[in-house]
């Protein structure tokens, strides 16, 4: 067998280690040495943006890096940006707009969108358009994606607004 | 009072388990089963002379090799003709690995298992195939030209022949005042799921049984064609599918090859195998569609009313005709859509070609047809200086005329009989949406900017729900919670929150208490699949069938222990009560504790069923001879014939007078379903079909060289829309309900793309001036046609920039 690399990675917020081969895709050593599944591939070539994953925040494909490559960084899946019973605004907001059908590019838009919004917290509909415009879907048509992003906008506002409250509030 | 849910818009129950990465796709499942690859030809027709896997052999990680000589019995057999038909003639199909010839780039040839994919991958690319080349026929002009051939023993290439007739079209095109001819082309798509497929299969040893997972469309389909190619008793063989990405009509097609041998392996040796398709692999050896050539002739009177319609067409079926001819069957009959031609002839030759074999995509046939015939209703009003709406509208099939039966077999080999349909109404929201009398006045104002637009109609008629049935198995359990099993499967139509909405309202439960299963032949062994949109339709109705069954009984068992009759009793929220006295009640959940009588009590609540509970009569058996225990309710729903659901679409285009770049700047869309269970995932069909009419219209094809190789096999080269490509999409509904379904629901699924390509072809004619004939259109293309056209090479059209002159 191929020779095995050391790899110590921190994937939504948990450390792992493990040893693997250089060619392993980090797509592969997310999803069945670390089980997280969510993550999906649908070309491996780095153009539908399923496989879409956060590296230290900023979106990345993980078809189109090795395993090896993501040593020391952090990667956040769509497993770490929400749960079914603690939904992050993202999730939410595709859930309430109906923005997904078969829901295999939807890990893909969820954290491309996440990483959008903490840059860009209120965009247009034109504006959220753009975003999104480099993750392909084949079920949705995008009209409710593009929905999904402005609801996620304005959820994320007032779960902050919330927070802000809550610390003018008098102790 | 419960909250009705058939018709709202209710949140997808599927969803929160989708958005957080606990989806379990195919792929997601067996991570320790061995993977398999292929050697798949290079290329599209050869002769295989030698197959050498020597240097493979010591691959790290390889478990096994097999080529068409290892494989025995059925396994090694050509895969079945799933849909034979009296006009398919000369019905070929592939095997499971080719065996001596290859009839397309794809095929597969050499079965690698390993340890995992990239050993598999390893072994696959050190195995050599000699190859003695033979001439690839790629094309409909090239295949209809029969100087070489795909098959040998197949004359002309033709598969297929069909002519259907009705009335006296050589007579009535003979006294037509008006004739026109058109030759049309629609090119290759195809599904394109963003999940490729896949096949998991696990063989206990113990047990002698094979479970398998398929990302397929019929889990019935291939769980049957598994047994009967392995041998194996039909009990001992279950069909699970799993959340499934998308099909699009693409993972209808069964059984791949994959679905055959990937089982087939894991018997063999004892262990999990997994294929799990890569995008290269579902370009080249899936499945394709569209691709057709049409001749349309036209006889019509001064009005624009249509007296005479002669169409023939070649239909491009690939290489193989395993899924029969069903998609030029669909062509020949949807054409007509909402019109009523005095009299109709086509005829279609279906032919092979050395390309990826042909099955339904999202259309199936349609949009070619409608195609034919959106391109002819525009030609005609042209020709007559008559606003293109009005000319059809001159055509249509009036609701007073329903139901309406326009004399052909349809492609469930039942008549092409129209159910229902308001098209003048469906014709009059759709001005309305779009702003069709005032469009002159827009573009008058355009052009006064240096800009070139265009308006674009199309109309379309969709039978949807063909049986022959779908099934429904309800099981209420003591706690209350309802489990909903229907065999029909599952690719994001959110099945289990629109049958839940039936259920719930059918039962008077609340949703929540709801749980459908689908595609799994464990919980529904009878069941057909999920195509031609016939989902909502066909377990739709048997849900509520199998509801209402469930209900008497709860109702009756309800009427015994108060004491009341069935008929004063109703349910609620889950509370079974008498009319007019509420306090008189029990939970439906008791209903499921006093029907199933016990001997020993598992809990609290079963004790009221055991047997020295309560009063019974002793002269009566627990169980009454007509009863069975338990509270549930099975039915199926098993239609006569299809159910015509209808949409008419119109699009605002921009084209640059320059680049020839094109625009949509509106996309208008209604739509007519019939009863809607929920209008936000009806809403998100259409959306998603606009999308693939757009891409059909101006981005995708298969591009194939002479030689047969598929040149945008991948997303770089292939341009499946992003967002930046579709339209906002305004929508407008109707609902005529089907008189032919308790429900009243007809299809929705594949709406949305069937007239995409008529529409946008429609609305360029009518920017540029001259005929547009062939989609899908680049702006090289259009570029190109506007050379022509200066040229003198192609006509002008007769009207001048006004789309309602009288």
């Amino acid at each position: 067998m191929s020779e095995l690399f050391p790899v110590s990675v921190s994937v939504n917020g948990v450390a792992h280690g493990a040893s693997v081969p250089a060619r392993r895709l980090l797509s592969d050593f997310l999803r069945h040495d670390l089980r997280l599944t969510g993550t999906h591939v649908g070309c491996e070539h780095g153009v539908c943006g399923a496989c879409t994953v956060l590296l230290d925040g900023a979106p990345v494909r993980s078809c189109l890096m090795f395993a090896v490559q993501a040593a020391g960084h952090e990667i956040t899946t769509v497993e770490g940006c929400g749960t079914i019973e603690a939904m992050g605004p993202v999730q939410q907001a595709l859930t309430e707009s109906h923005g997904l059908q078969c829901g295999f590019c939807t890990p893909g838009f969820i954290t491309t969108i996440t990483a959008y919004l903490r840059e860009n917290p209120e965009p247009t509909a034109e504006e959220a358009r753009e975003a999104i415009s480099g993750n392909l879907c084949r079920c949705t048509g995008y009209q409710n994606i593009v929905k999904s992003v402005l609801r996620a906008a304005e959820i994320i506002r007032g779960t902050d607004a919330e927070a802000d409250d809550r610390q003018e509030a008098p102790a | 009072m419960t909250t009705r849910q058939f018709g709202a818009p209710v949140q997808r129950r599927e969803d929160p388990r989708l958005v957080t990465g606990n989806g379990r796709y195919l792929d997601d499942l067996g991570h320790t089963a061995y993977e398999a690859a292929f050697v798949r030809s290079p290329h599209a027709h050869a002769r295989i002379v030698d197959i050498d896997v020597t240097e493979a052999l010591d691959t790290p990680g390889l478990v096994g090799i097999w080529t068409h000589e290892d494989l025995e019995g059925p396994v090694g057999e050509h895969l079945p003709v799933l849909i034979p038909h009296p006009a398919l003639i000369a019905p070929r199909t592939g095997r499971a690995l080719a065996k001596d010839e290859v009839n397309h780039v794809g095929e597969a040839i050499v079965f690698v298992v390993a340890e995992d994919r990239y050993a598999a991958e390893d072994a696959a690319a050190k195995i050599r195939v000699d190859y003695e080349f033979l001439p690839a026929v790629v094309g409909v002009e090239k295949s209809r030209t029969a100087t070489e051939l795909v098959h040998d023993d197949v004359p002309g290439n033709v598969s297929a022949h069909l002519l259907q007739e009705v009335g006296d079209l050589d007579a009535a095109m003979a006294g037509a005042p008006h004739r026109l001819s058109l030759d049309l082309s629609i090119e290759r798509s195809a599904s394109i799921p963003m999940e490729g497929k896949g096949v998991y299969a696990k063989w206990d040893s113990d047990a002698e049984h094979l479970t398998l997972w398929s990302s397929t469309q019929t889990s019935t389909g291939v769980r049957a064609a598994v047994a009967t190619r392995l041998g194996l008793p039909l009990a001992k063989v279950d069909c699970i599918t799993p959340d499934v990405g998308g099909g699009f009509g693409s993972k209808i097609m069964h059984p791949w090859p994959e679905e055959v041998l990937v089982p087939w392996a894991a018997m063999i040796l004892g262990h999990d195998v997994k294929w799990t398709e890569d995008r290269r692999e579902h370009f080249i050896s899936s499945t394709h569609e569209r691709g057709q050539l049409q001749q349309v002739e036209v006889g019509f009177d001064d009005e624009g009313r249509v007296l005479a319609l002669d169409v023939k067409f070649w239909h491009d079926n690939g290489a193989y005709t395993p899924y029969g001819i069903i998609v030029p069957i669909i062509t020949a009959t949807q054409l007509l859509g909402p019109y009523k031609p005095g009299t109709y002839r086509v005829e279609f030759w279906s032919l092979y070609t050395n390309t990826v074999l042909v099955t339904p995509y999202r259309g199936a046939g349609r949009p070619q047809g409608v195609f034919a015939m959106e391109r002819t209703m525009d030609a005609i009003a042209d020709y007559l200086g008559i606003d293109r709406a009005e000319v059809r509208s001159r055509n249509f099939i009036l609701p007073e005329e329903m139901p309406y039966d326009h004399g052909l077999m349809f492609q469930d080999g039942r008549p092409l009989k129209y159910d229902s349909g308001d098209f003048p109404a469906s014709l009059a929201k759709l001005k309305a949406l779009v702003g069709w009398d005032d469009f002159a006045a827009y573009r008058e104002e355009a052009e006064k900017h240096g800009r070139r637009v265009g308006l674009g109609i199309g109309c379309y008629v969709e039978g949807t729900g063909v049986g022959p049935y779908e099934g429904a198995h309800i099981v209420i359990e003591t706690s209350g919670r309802v489990n909903v099993a229907t065999g029909l499967t599952t690719q994001g139509q959110g099945h289990q929150t629109a049958f839940a909405q039936i259920v719930a309202d059918e039962l008077g439960v609340p949703l929540e208490s709801v749980h459908v299963t689908t595609g799994d032949t464990r919980k529904m062994a009878y069941a057909v699949g999920t195509f031609a949109s016939r989902a909502a339709v066909m377990s739709g109705n048997a849900v509520a069938l199998a509801a209402r069954n469930a209900r008497a009984k709860a109702l009756k068992i309800a009427a015994d222990a108060l004491e009341v009759s069935a008929d004063d009793l109703e349910i609620e929220d889950g509370v079974i009560s008498v009319k007019g006295a509420p306090d008189t009640r029990m939970d439906i959940g008791m209903t499921a504790v006093l029907s199933n009588p016990l001997r020993y009590a598992f809990d609290e609540a079963a004790k009221a069923a055991t047997q020295f509970a309560g009063t019974f009569d002793p002269d009566k058996p627990p169980v009454a001879d007509d009863e069975e225990p338990g509270l549930e309710g099975k039915d199926f729903y098993s239609p006569t014939q299809a159910t015509f659901a209808n949409g008419m679409h119109a699009a605002v285009v921009e084209t640059d007078p320059v680049t020839a770049e094109i625009r949509i700047l509106r996309y208008c869309v209604i739509h007519d379903c019939g009863t809607m269970i929920n209008p936000m995932i009806v809403e998100g069909q259409v959306h998603g079909g606009v999308a693939q009419g757009v891409g059909g219209a101006l981005y995708e094809r298969m591009v194939y060289d002479e030689s047969g190789q598929l040149l945008n096999a991948s997303f770089m080269d292939f341009l499946m829309p992003y967002a930046s490509e579709v339209p906002h999409v305004e929508t407008d509904h109707l609902e005529t309900p089907s008189p032919l379904n308790p429900l009243g629901i007809k299809g929705a699924g594949e709406a949305g793309t069937i007239p995409g390509s008529a529409v946008i072809a429609s609305a360029i004619e009518d920017a540029e001036g001259f005929p547009i004939t062939r989609m899908p259109i680049s702006p090289v293309e259009l570029w190109e046609l506007r050379q022509r056209h200066e040229r003198g090479e192609i006509p002008s059209l007769r009207r001048a920039h006004s789309t309602t002159t009288e």
